[in-house]
Protein backbone atom coordinates (compact mmCIF):
# COMPACT_ATOMS: atom_id res chain seq x y z
CA UNK A 1 0.00 0.00 0.00
CA UNK A 2 1.52 3.31 -1.08
CA UNK A 3 0.71 6.68 0.37
CA UNK A 4 1.66 10.21 -0.63
CA UNK A 5 3.82 12.25 1.76
CA UNK A 6 1.01 14.81 1.55
CA UNK A 7 -1.08 12.56 3.80
CA UNK A 8 1.58 12.30 6.49
CA UNK A 9 3.50 15.55 6.50
CA UNK A 10 3.45 19.20 5.51
CA UNK A 11 6.11 21.35 3.92
CA UNK A 12 7.09 24.95 3.17
CA UNK A 13 9.52 25.92 0.42
CA UNK A 14 12.03 28.72 0.74
CA UNK A 15 14.60 30.13 -1.67
CA UNK A 16 18.14 31.45 -1.37
CA UNK A 17 19.67 32.22 -4.73
CA UNK A 18 19.48 29.07 -6.83
CA UNK A 19 18.88 26.87 -3.77
CA UNK A 20 15.46 25.62 -2.70
CA UNK A 21 14.83 24.66 0.92
CA UNK A 22 12.01 22.19 1.56
CA UNK A 23 10.91 21.31 5.07
CA UNK A 24 9.13 18.04 5.79
CA UNK A 25 7.11 18.09 9.00
CA UNK A 26 5.03 15.08 10.03
CA UNK A 27 1.57 15.91 11.41
CA UNK A 28 2.19 13.31 14.08
CA UNK A 29 5.60 13.64 15.75
CA UNK A 30 5.63 9.86 16.24
CA UNK A 31 6.07 9.49 12.46
CA UNK A 32 9.39 11.38 12.52
CA UNK A 33 11.69 8.35 12.97
CA UNK A 34 9.82 6.43 10.29
CA UNK A 35 10.10 9.35 7.83
CA UNK A 36 13.82 9.63 8.64
CA UNK A 37 14.30 5.99 7.65
CA UNK A 38 12.34 6.29 4.42
CA UNK A 39 12.72 9.80 3.00
CA UNK A 40 16.45 9.92 2.37
CA UNK A 41 18.31 12.67 0.51
CA UNK A 42 18.96 10.19 -2.33
CA UNK A 43 15.29 9.41 -2.64
CA UNK A 44 14.32 13.09 -2.72
CA UNK A 45 16.96 13.70 -5.38
CA UNK A 46 15.45 10.94 -7.54
CA UNK A 47 11.90 12.18 -6.92
CA UNK A 48 12.81 15.76 -7.90
CA UNK A 49 15.11 14.74 -10.78
CA UNK A 50 13.34 17.01 -13.28
CA UNK A 51 13.57 19.99 -10.91
CA UNK A 52 16.76 19.79 -8.86
CA UNK A 53 20.01 19.66 -10.85
CA UNK A 54 22.36 19.87 -7.88
CA UNK A 55 23.00 18.12 -4.61
CA UNK A 56 20.28 17.41 -2.06
CA UNK A 57 21.35 17.62 1.59
CA UNK A 58 19.10 16.39 4.38
CA UNK A 59 19.17 17.89 7.86
CA UNK A 60 17.51 16.07 10.74
CA UNK A 61 15.93 18.19 13.46
CA UNK A 62 14.73 15.83 16.19
CA UNK A 63 14.19 18.88 18.41
CA UNK A 64 11.15 19.80 16.32
CA UNK A 65 10.58 16.35 14.75
CA UNK A 66 11.20 17.73 11.28
CA UNK A 67 13.43 17.21 8.27
CA UNK A 68 14.90 19.86 5.99
CA UNK A 69 16.02 19.22 2.41
CA UNK A 70 18.38 21.76 0.92
CA UNK A 71 18.36 21.42 -2.87
CA UNK A 72 21.07 23.13 -4.93
CA UNK A 73 20.65 24.26 -8.57
CA UNK A 74 16.89 23.99 -8.20
CA UNK A 75 15.53 27.35 -9.34
CA UNK A 76 16.68 27.89 -12.93
CA UNK A 77 19.31 30.42 -11.69
CA UNK A 78 17.11 31.91 -8.97
CA UNK A 79 14.28 34.31 -8.32
CA UNK A 80 15.67 37.37 -10.05
CA UNK A 81 16.60 35.90 -13.42
CA UNK A 82 14.59 32.67 -13.77
CA UNK A 83 12.28 32.25 -16.75
CA UNK A 84 9.99 29.98 -14.73
CA UNK A 85 6.48 31.03 -13.84
CA UNK A 86 7.14 30.41 -10.12
CA UNK A 87 10.52 32.10 -9.90
CA UNK A 88 10.87 31.49 -6.14
CA UNK A 89 9.95 27.83 -6.43
CA UNK A 90 7.39 28.51 -3.72
CA UNK A 91 5.12 25.74 -5.02
CA UNK A 92 7.88 23.11 -4.83
CA UNK A 93 6.82 22.15 -1.29
CA UNK A 94 3.88 20.38 -2.88
CA UNK A 95 6.20 18.69 -5.40
CA UNK A 96 7.99 17.04 -2.47
CA UNK A 97 4.65 16.02 -0.95
CA UNK A 98 3.78 14.18 -4.19
CA UNK A 99 6.36 11.52 -3.30
CA UNK A 100 4.80 8.11 -2.72
CA UNK A 101 6.14 5.95 0.10
CA UNK A 102 5.26 2.56 1.50
CA UNK A 103 2.70 2.85 4.28
CA UNK A 104 3.39 0.82 7.39
CA UNK B 1 0.31 49.42 31.02
CA UNK B 2 3.42 47.94 29.47
CA UNK B 3 5.37 45.47 31.58
CA UNK B 4 8.91 46.49 32.40
CA UNK B 5 10.35 42.97 32.54
CA UNK B 6 8.83 41.79 29.26
CA UNK B 7 9.46 43.24 25.82
CA UNK B 8 6.61 43.03 23.33
CA UNK B 9 7.37 43.32 19.61
CA UNK B 10 4.82 42.99 16.85
CA UNK B 11 5.49 42.35 13.18
CA UNK B 12 3.01 44.11 10.93
CA UNK B 13 4.49 43.41 7.50
CA UNK B 14 6.59 40.56 6.14
CA UNK B 15 7.23 42.02 2.70
CA UNK B 16 6.80 45.29 0.85
CA UNK B 17 3.42 44.45 -0.61
CA UNK B 18 1.99 43.00 2.61
CA UNK B 19 -1.50 43.88 3.87
CA UNK B 20 -1.80 47.32 5.46
CA UNK B 21 -4.35 46.76 8.23
CA UNK B 22 -2.87 43.93 10.33
CA UNK B 23 -0.39 46.46 11.73
CA UNK B 24 -3.31 48.75 12.61
CA UNK B 25 -4.88 45.91 14.60
CA UNK B 26 -1.57 45.27 16.36
CA UNK B 27 -1.16 48.95 17.19
CA UNK B 28 -4.72 49.31 18.47
CA UNK B 29 -5.02 46.09 20.42
CA UNK B 30 -1.64 44.59 21.31
CA UNK B 31 -0.05 47.30 23.50
CA UNK B 32 3.28 46.91 21.70
CA UNK B 33 6.63 48.27 22.78
CA UNK B 34 7.87 48.00 19.19
CA UNK B 35 6.30 47.46 15.81
CA UNK B 36 8.57 46.03 13.11
CA UNK B 37 7.74 46.28 9.41
CA UNK B 38 10.01 44.11 7.24
CA UNK B 39 9.56 45.34 3.69
CA UNK B 40 12.80 44.73 1.82
CA UNK B 41 13.41 41.65 -0.31
CA UNK B 42 16.75 40.99 -1.95
CA UNK B 43 15.87 42.59 -5.26
CA UNK B 44 13.64 45.35 -3.87
CA UNK B 45 16.58 47.53 -2.94
CA UNK B 46 18.07 47.36 -6.44
CA UNK B 47 14.74 48.49 -7.89
CA UNK B 48 14.60 51.28 -5.29
CA UNK B 49 18.12 52.32 -6.27
CA UNK B 50 16.89 52.74 -9.84
CA UNK B 51 14.11 55.06 -8.63
CA UNK B 52 16.61 57.03 -6.57
CA UNK B 53 18.83 57.55 -9.62
CA UNK B 54 15.83 59.00 -11.47
CA UNK B 55 14.80 61.20 -8.51
CA UNK B 56 17.09 61.79 -5.52
CA UNK B 57 14.10 62.34 -3.20
CA UNK B 58 12.78 58.81 -3.92
CA UNK B 59 14.19 55.33 -3.52
CA UNK B 60 12.28 54.37 -0.37
CA UNK B 61 9.42 51.89 -0.10
CA UNK B 62 6.50 52.86 -2.37
CA UNK B 63 3.95 52.15 0.40
CA UNK B 64 5.75 54.28 3.03
CA UNK B 65 3.36 57.23 2.82
CA UNK B 66 0.23 55.11 2.84
CA UNK B 67 1.39 53.09 5.84
CA UNK B 68 2.68 56.09 7.82
CA UNK B 69 -0.50 58.14 7.48
CA UNK B 70 -2.39 55.27 9.09
CA UNK B 71 0.19 54.15 11.64
CA UNK B 72 1.70 57.42 12.92
CA UNK B 73 -1.27 58.54 15.07
CA UNK B 74 -1.53 55.07 16.61
CA UNK B 75 2.20 54.77 17.24
CA UNK B 76 2.10 58.11 19.05
CA UNK B 77 -1.09 57.37 20.99
CA UNK B 78 0.14 54.04 22.32
CA UNK B 79 3.77 55.02 22.82
CA UNK B 80 4.96 52.31 20.42
CA UNK B 81 8.24 52.65 18.58
CA UNK B 82 8.58 51.65 14.95
CA UNK B 83 11.53 49.86 13.36
CA UNK B 84 11.42 49.37 9.60
CA UNK B 85 13.68 48.83 6.61
CA UNK B 86 11.30 50.82 4.41
CA UNK B 87 14.14 53.28 3.83
CA UNK B 88 15.29 50.86 1.11
CA UNK B 89 17.81 52.73 -1.06
CA UNK B 90 17.19 56.09 0.64
CA UNK B 91 16.57 56.00 4.42
CA UNK B 92 17.23 59.74 4.79
CA UNK B 93 14.60 60.71 2.19
CA UNK B 94 12.23 58.26 3.90
CA UNK B 95 12.84 59.92 7.27
CA UNK B 96 12.19 63.33 5.73
CA UNK B 97 8.95 62.02 4.24
CA UNK B 98 7.84 60.64 7.62
CA UNK B 99 8.59 64.00 9.25
CA UNK B 100 6.60 65.74 6.52
CA UNK B 101 3.59 63.48 7.14
CA UNK B 102 3.90 63.84 10.93
CA UNK B 103 3.97 67.64 10.59
CA UNK B 104 0.86 67.54 8.43
CA UNK B 105 -0.88 65.41 11.04
CA UNK B 106 0.34 67.66 13.86
CA UNK B 107 2.34 64.86 15.47
CA UNK B 108 5.65 65.55 17.18
CA UNK B 109 8.15 62.76 16.57
CA UNK B 110 11.82 61.98 16.30
CA UNK B 111 12.98 59.80 13.42
CA UNK B 112 16.38 58.15 13.15
CA UNK B 113 17.68 57.12 9.73
CA UNK B 114 20.34 54.40 9.69
CA UNK B 115 22.71 54.52 6.73
CA UNK B 116 25.94 52.85 5.73
CA UNK B 117 24.59 49.78 3.98
CA UNK B 118 25.12 51.36 0.56
CA UNK B 119 28.64 50.22 -0.36
CA UNK B 120 28.45 50.70 -4.11
CA UNK B 121 31.55 52.93 -4.03
CA UNK B 122 33.46 50.50 -1.84
CA UNK B 123 33.05 47.19 -3.57
CA UNK B 124 35.71 45.80 -5.82
CA UNK B 125 34.16 45.15 -9.24
CA UNK B 126 36.76 42.40 -9.72
CA UNK B 127 35.62 40.54 -6.60
CA UNK B 128 34.38 37.02 -7.26
CA UNK B 129 30.60 36.66 -6.94
CA UNK B 130 29.53 33.78 -4.71
CA UNK B 131 26.87 32.57 -7.15
CA UNK B 132 28.82 32.71 -10.42
CA UNK B 133 32.46 32.17 -9.36
CA UNK B 134 33.28 35.02 -11.74
CA UNK B 135 34.22 38.68 -11.23
CA UNK B 136 31.22 40.91 -10.42
CA UNK B 137 31.53 43.08 -13.51
CA UNK B 138 31.00 40.04 -15.75
CA UNK B 139 27.41 39.67 -14.53
CA UNK B 140 26.38 42.90 -16.27
CA UNK B 141 26.15 46.62 -15.56
CA UNK B 142 26.18 46.96 -11.76
CA UNK B 143 23.53 49.26 -10.30
CA UNK B 144 23.56 48.76 -6.53
CA UNK B 145 25.52 47.18 -3.71
CA UNK B 146 24.11 46.96 -0.20
CA UNK B 147 25.69 45.29 2.78
CA UNK B 148 23.51 43.53 5.32
CA UNK B 149 23.91 45.57 8.50
CA UNK B 150 23.30 43.99 11.91
CA UNK B 151 21.75 44.96 15.23
CA UNK B 152 24.84 46.97 16.18
CA UNK B 153 23.99 49.50 13.45
CA UNK B 154 20.55 50.09 15.00
CA UNK B 155 21.67 50.48 18.63
CA UNK B 156 22.77 54.14 18.39
CA UNK B 157 19.38 54.94 16.84
CA UNK B 158 17.61 53.20 19.71
CA UNK B 159 19.82 54.98 22.25
CA UNK B 160 18.92 58.33 20.67
CA UNK B 161 15.37 57.83 21.91
CA UNK B 162 13.94 58.04 18.39
CA UNK B 163 10.28 57.10 17.98
CA UNK B 164 10.87 55.73 14.50
CA UNK B 165 13.93 54.00 13.12
CA UNK B 166 14.22 53.72 9.36
CA UNK B 167 16.93 51.63 7.75
CA UNK B 168 18.01 50.39 4.37
CA UNK B 169 19.44 46.91 4.08
CA UNK B 170 19.57 45.25 7.50
CA UNK B 171 19.42 41.50 8.05
CA UNK B 172 15.75 40.77 8.74
CA UNK B 173 16.21 39.14 12.18
CA UNK B 174 18.45 42.04 13.27
CA UNK B 175 15.42 44.37 13.12
CA UNK B 176 14.15 42.34 16.11
CA UNK B 177 17.49 41.55 17.78
CA UNK B 178 18.32 45.26 18.16
CA UNK B 179 15.38 46.24 20.41
CA UNK B 180 15.96 43.14 22.57
CA UNK B 181 19.62 44.01 23.06
CA UNK B 182 18.67 47.62 23.78
CA UNK B 183 15.91 46.73 26.25
CA UNK B 184 17.71 44.05 28.23
CA UNK B 185 21.26 45.34 27.89
CA UNK B 186 22.42 42.07 26.39
CA UNK B 187 26.05 41.71 25.38
CA UNK B 188 26.34 41.45 21.57
CA UNK B 189 29.10 38.90 22.22
CA UNK B 190 26.83 36.63 24.25
CA UNK B 191 26.32 34.44 21.22
CA UNK B 192 23.84 32.04 22.79
CA UNK B 193 21.51 34.90 23.73
CA UNK B 194 21.97 36.59 20.37
CA UNK B 195 21.36 33.20 18.70
CA UNK B 196 18.04 32.89 20.56
CA UNK B 197 17.19 36.50 19.69
CA UNK B 198 17.87 35.64 16.05
CA UNK B 199 15.54 32.63 16.27
CA UNK B 200 12.81 34.95 17.55
CA UNK B 201 13.48 37.44 14.75
CA UNK B 202 13.45 34.67 12.17
CA UNK B 203 10.10 33.33 13.43
CA UNK B 204 8.58 36.82 13.35
CA UNK B 205 10.08 38.45 10.25
CA UNK B 206 7.53 37.12 7.74
CA UNK B 207 4.60 38.37 9.82
CA UNK B 208 1.53 36.33 8.74
CA UNK B 209 3.65 33.32 7.80
CA UNK B 210 3.74 32.29 11.48
CA UNK B 211 0.05 32.98 12.11
CA UNK B 212 -1.41 30.67 9.48
CA UNK B 213 -0.67 32.68 6.37
CA UNK B 214 1.00 30.71 3.59
CA UNK B 215 0.04 27.60 5.58
CA UNK B 216 -3.60 26.79 4.98
CA UNK B 217 -4.74 23.72 3.07
CA UNK B 218 -8.49 23.13 3.14
CA UNK B 219 -8.04 19.36 3.56
CA UNK B 220 -5.04 18.96 5.85
CA UNK B 221 -4.40 22.33 7.48
CA UNK B 222 -7.57 24.31 7.99
CA UNK B 223 -7.18 27.91 9.06
CA UNK B 224 -10.11 30.11 10.06
CA UNK B 225 -10.61 33.77 9.25
CA UNK B 226 -7.82 34.26 6.72
CA UNK B 227 -9.53 37.33 5.26
CA UNK B 228 -8.74 39.01 8.61
CA UNK B 229 -5.46 37.24 9.33
CA UNK B 230 -3.86 38.51 12.53
CA UNK B 231 -0.13 39.28 12.43
CA UNK B 232 2.07 38.11 15.31
CA UNK B 233 3.46 39.72 18.42
CA UNK B 234 6.05 38.20 20.72
CA UNK B 235 6.65 38.61 24.44
CA UNK B 236 10.32 38.26 25.26
CA UNK B 237 11.77 37.71 28.72
CA UNK B 238 15.18 38.86 29.87
CA UNK B 239 16.50 35.28 29.53
CA UNK B 240 15.42 35.19 25.87
CA UNK B 241 12.41 32.90 26.22
CA UNK B 242 9.73 34.08 23.84
CA UNK B 243 5.99 33.61 23.55
CA UNK B 244 4.54 34.18 20.08
CA UNK B 245 0.89 35.07 19.89
CA UNK B 246 -1.66 37.22 18.07
CA UNK B 247 -4.53 39.53 18.90
CA UNK B 248 -7.66 37.66 20.04
CA UNK B 249 -10.48 37.51 17.53
CA UNK B 250 -8.19 38.01 14.56
CA UNK B 251 -8.10 35.23 11.98
CA UNK B 252 -5.35 32.69 11.55
CA UNK B 253 -3.66 30.24 13.86
CA UNK B 254 -0.39 29.92 15.73
CA UNK B 255 0.54 26.38 16.65
CA UNK B 256 3.48 23.98 16.53
CA UNK B 257 2.91 23.34 12.84
CA UNK B 258 2.97 27.01 11.81
CA UNK B 259 6.00 27.69 14.01
CA UNK B 260 7.95 24.71 12.64
CA UNK B 261 7.26 25.71 9.03
CA UNK B 262 8.46 29.22 9.70
CA UNK B 263 11.51 28.17 11.75
CA UNK B 264 12.85 26.18 8.78
CA UNK B 265 11.78 28.71 6.12
CA UNK B 266 14.69 29.73 3.86
CA UNK B 267 17.21 27.99 6.14
CA UNK B 268 20.08 26.45 4.18
CA UNK B 269 21.90 25.04 7.21
CA UNK B 270 20.08 24.84 10.56
CA UNK B 271 23.39 24.39 12.41
CA UNK B 272 24.77 27.62 10.99
CA UNK B 273 22.26 30.35 10.22
CA UNK B 274 24.41 33.34 9.26
CA UNK B 275 23.43 36.89 10.13
CA UNK B 276 25.67 39.90 10.78
CA UNK B 277 25.03 39.38 14.52
CA UNK B 278 25.76 35.71 14.99
CA UNK B 279 26.05 32.28 13.43
CA UNK B 280 22.89 30.90 15.01
CA UNK B 281 22.09 27.24 15.68
CA UNK B 282 18.44 26.22 15.23
CA UNK B 283 18.96 22.56 16.07
CA UNK B 284 18.34 22.92 19.81
CA UNK B 285 15.33 25.21 19.53
CA UNK B 286 12.33 24.00 21.49
CA UNK B 287 8.80 24.94 20.49
CA UNK B 288 5.90 24.35 22.81
CA UNK B 289 2.22 25.09 22.46
CA UNK B 290 1.40 26.81 25.74
CA UNK B 291 -2.18 27.79 25.02
CA UNK B 292 -4.44 28.34 22.06
CA UNK B 293 -2.59 30.49 19.50
CA UNK B 294 0.42 30.79 21.79
CA UNK B 295 3.78 29.10 21.13
CA UNK B 296 6.84 29.26 23.38
CA UNK B 297 10.20 29.38 21.55
CA UNK B 298 13.44 28.87 23.44
CA UNK B 299 16.79 27.16 23.21
CA UNK B 300 18.26 28.98 20.21
CA UNK B 301 22.04 29.17 20.48
CA UNK B 302 24.93 30.59 18.54
CA UNK B 303 28.66 30.72 18.07
CA UNK B 304 30.66 33.80 17.20
CA UNK B 305 29.77 36.43 14.59
CA UNK B 306 30.92 36.29 10.98
CA UNK B 307 34.04 38.31 10.13
CA UNK B 308 32.44 39.33 6.86
CA UNK B 309 29.12 40.85 5.86
CA UNK B 310 27.14 39.78 2.83
CA UNK B 311 26.67 42.37 0.12
CA UNK B 312 23.83 42.06 -2.39
CA UNK B 313 24.88 43.47 -5.74
CA UNK B 314 22.22 44.38 -8.28
CA UNK B 315 22.98 44.30 -12.00
CA UNK B 316 21.11 44.81 -15.22
CA UNK B 317 20.23 41.38 -16.55
CA UNK B 318 18.35 42.31 -19.72
CA UNK B 319 14.65 41.82 -20.34
CA UNK B 320 12.11 39.02 -20.20
CA UNK B 321 9.31 38.92 -22.75
CA UNK B 322 6.27 36.80 -21.97
CA UNK B 323 3.09 35.81 -23.71
CA UNK B 324 0.12 33.68 -22.63
CA UNK B 325 -2.93 32.26 -24.39
CA UNK B 326 -5.56 29.75 -23.24
CA UNK B 327 -7.32 26.74 -24.73
CA UNK B 328 -10.32 24.91 -23.27
CA UNK B 329 -12.58 21.97 -24.07
CA UNK B 330 -11.96 19.00 -26.38
CA UNK B 331 -8.28 18.46 -27.13
CA UNK B 332 -7.34 21.65 -25.26
CA UNK B 333 -3.92 20.30 -24.34
CA UNK B 334 -3.19 19.12 -27.90
CA UNK B 335 -4.14 22.51 -29.30
CA UNK B 336 -1.97 24.28 -26.71
CA UNK B 337 0.93 21.97 -27.61
CA UNK B 338 0.46 22.75 -31.31
CA UNK B 339 0.60 26.45 -30.43
CA UNK B 340 3.80 25.79 -28.47
CA UNK B 341 5.38 23.97 -31.42
CA UNK B 342 4.50 26.82 -33.78
CA UNK B 343 6.06 29.40 -31.46
CA UNK B 344 9.15 27.30 -30.91
CA UNK B 345 9.70 27.05 -34.66
CA UNK B 346 9.28 30.79 -35.14
CA UNK B 347 11.32 31.96 -32.14
CA UNK B 348 14.01 29.52 -31.06
CA UNK B 349 16.71 30.74 -33.45
CA UNK B 350 16.46 34.29 -32.10
CA UNK B 351 15.82 33.41 -28.45
CA UNK B 352 18.16 30.67 -27.22
CA UNK B 353 16.91 31.14 -23.64
CA UNK B 354 13.22 30.34 -23.95
CA UNK B 355 10.66 28.39 -21.90
CA UNK B 356 7.36 26.97 -23.05
CA UNK B 357 5.04 25.95 -20.22
CA UNK B 358 1.49 24.60 -20.09
CA UNK B 359 -0.28 26.20 -17.15
CA UNK B 360 -2.71 23.67 -15.71
CA UNK B 361 -0.36 20.83 -16.62
CA UNK B 362 3.36 21.36 -15.88
CA UNK B 363 4.12 25.08 -15.64
CA UNK B 364 4.56 25.37 -11.89
CA UNK B 365 6.47 22.25 -10.87
CA UNK B 366 8.18 22.15 -14.29
CA UNK B 367 7.28 18.46 -14.38
CA UNK B 368 4.44 16.13 -13.38
CA UNK B 369 4.32 13.24 -10.93
CA UNK B 370 2.48 10.00 -11.67
CA UNK B 371 -0.32 9.74 -14.23
CA UNK B 372 -1.91 13.11 -14.90
CA UNK B 373 -5.20 13.30 -16.81
CA UNK B 374 -5.37 15.77 -19.70
CA UNK B 375 -6.66 19.05 -18.26
CA UNK B 376 -9.98 20.58 -19.40
CA UNK B 377 -8.31 23.93 -19.95
CA UNK B 378 -4.68 24.85 -20.50
CA UNK B 379 -2.86 28.16 -20.67
CA UNK B 380 0.22 28.27 -22.85
CA UNK B 381 2.98 30.44 -21.45
CA UNK B 382 6.10 31.43 -23.35
CA UNK B 383 8.95 33.36 -21.75
CA UNK B 384 12.32 34.32 -23.18
CA UNK B 385 15.27 36.52 -22.38
CA UNK B 386 16.44 39.35 -24.59
CA UNK B 387 19.13 41.98 -24.25
CA UNK B 388 16.75 44.87 -24.96
CA UNK B 389 13.06 45.64 -24.52
CA UNK B 390 12.39 46.03 -28.24
CA UNK B 391 13.49 42.44 -28.84
CA UNK B 392 11.65 41.07 -25.79
CA UNK B 393 8.36 42.53 -27.05
CA UNK B 394 8.36 40.02 -29.89
CA UNK B 395 7.52 37.10 -27.55
CA UNK B 396 4.16 38.56 -26.56
CA UNK B 397 3.46 39.72 -30.10
CA UNK B 398 4.02 36.23 -31.50
CA UNK B 399 1.71 34.71 -28.88
CA UNK B 400 -0.96 37.29 -29.62
CA UNK B 401 -0.67 36.60 -33.36
CA UNK B 402 -1.83 33.04 -32.67
CA UNK B 403 -5.34 34.53 -32.58
CA UNK B 404 -5.51 34.52 -36.38
CA UNK B 405 -2.57 32.26 -37.26
CA UNK B 406 -2.65 29.52 -34.61
CA UNK B 407 -4.82 26.61 -33.44
CA UNK B 408 -8.58 26.89 -33.02
CA UNK B 409 -10.20 28.40 -29.97
CA UNK B 410 -7.28 30.30 -28.44
CA UNK B 411 -8.42 33.04 -26.05
CA UNK B 412 -7.28 35.46 -23.39
CA UNK B 413 -3.90 36.37 -24.89
CA UNK B 414 -1.73 38.62 -22.70
CA UNK B 415 1.77 39.98 -23.24
CA UNK B 416 4.38 41.39 -20.88
CA UNK B 417 7.87 42.83 -20.99
CA UNK B 418 9.87 43.33 -17.80
CA UNK B 419 13.37 44.54 -17.16
CA UNK B 420 15.37 42.02 -15.14
CA UNK B 421 17.52 43.09 -12.23
CA UNK B 422 19.78 40.24 -11.20
CA UNK B 423 21.37 39.85 -7.79
CA UNK B 424 24.74 38.36 -6.96
CA UNK B 425 26.61 38.50 -3.66
CA UNK B 426 30.08 39.14 -2.36
CA UNK B 427 31.47 39.16 1.16
CA UNK B 428 33.06 42.29 2.59
CA UNK B 429 35.20 42.78 5.70
CA UNK B 430 32.81 43.97 8.41
CA UNK B 431 35.36 46.48 9.65
CA UNK B 432 35.23 48.31 6.31
CA UNK B 433 31.57 49.22 6.93
CA UNK B 434 30.77 52.31 8.96
CA UNK B 435 27.08 52.78 9.68
CA UNK B 436 25.70 56.07 10.91
CA UNK B 437 22.53 57.57 12.30
CA UNK B 438 20.92 60.89 11.43
CA UNK B 439 18.12 62.39 13.52
CA UNK B 440 15.12 64.12 11.99
CA UNK B 441 12.45 65.92 14.06
CA UNK B 442 8.98 67.27 13.36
Amino acid sequence: MKVKLYNIAHSRAGDKGNTSTLSLIPYNEKDYEWLCSIVTAERVKVHLKDIVEGQVTRYELPNIASLLFVCKLALLTGVTTSLASDTHGKALSYALLEMEIEDF
Amino acid sequence: MKQSNILRIGCGAGFSGDRIEPAVVLLEKANLDYLVLECLAERTIALAQKRKVQDASRGYDPLLEKRMRLYLPLLKKNDTKLITNMGAANPIAAADKVIEIASELGIKIKVAAVTGDDVFDKINKEAIALETDEPLYKSGELISANAYLGADALLPALQSGADIIITGRVADPSLFVAPMVHQFGWDLNDYNLIGQATVIGHLMECAGQVTGGYFADPVKKQVQGMAQLGHPFVDIQANGDAMISKVEETGGVINLATAKEQLLYEVTNPYEYFTPDVIADFTKVQLQEIAKNCVLAKGGTGKTKPATLKVSVGYKAGFIGEGEISYAGANAFARAQLAGEILYERLHDDFPEMRIDYVGFNAIHRTTFGNVAAPYEVRLRVAAKASDAATAVRIGEEVEALYTNGPAGGGGARKYVNEVIGIVSVLIDRNSIQSSVTIHKS
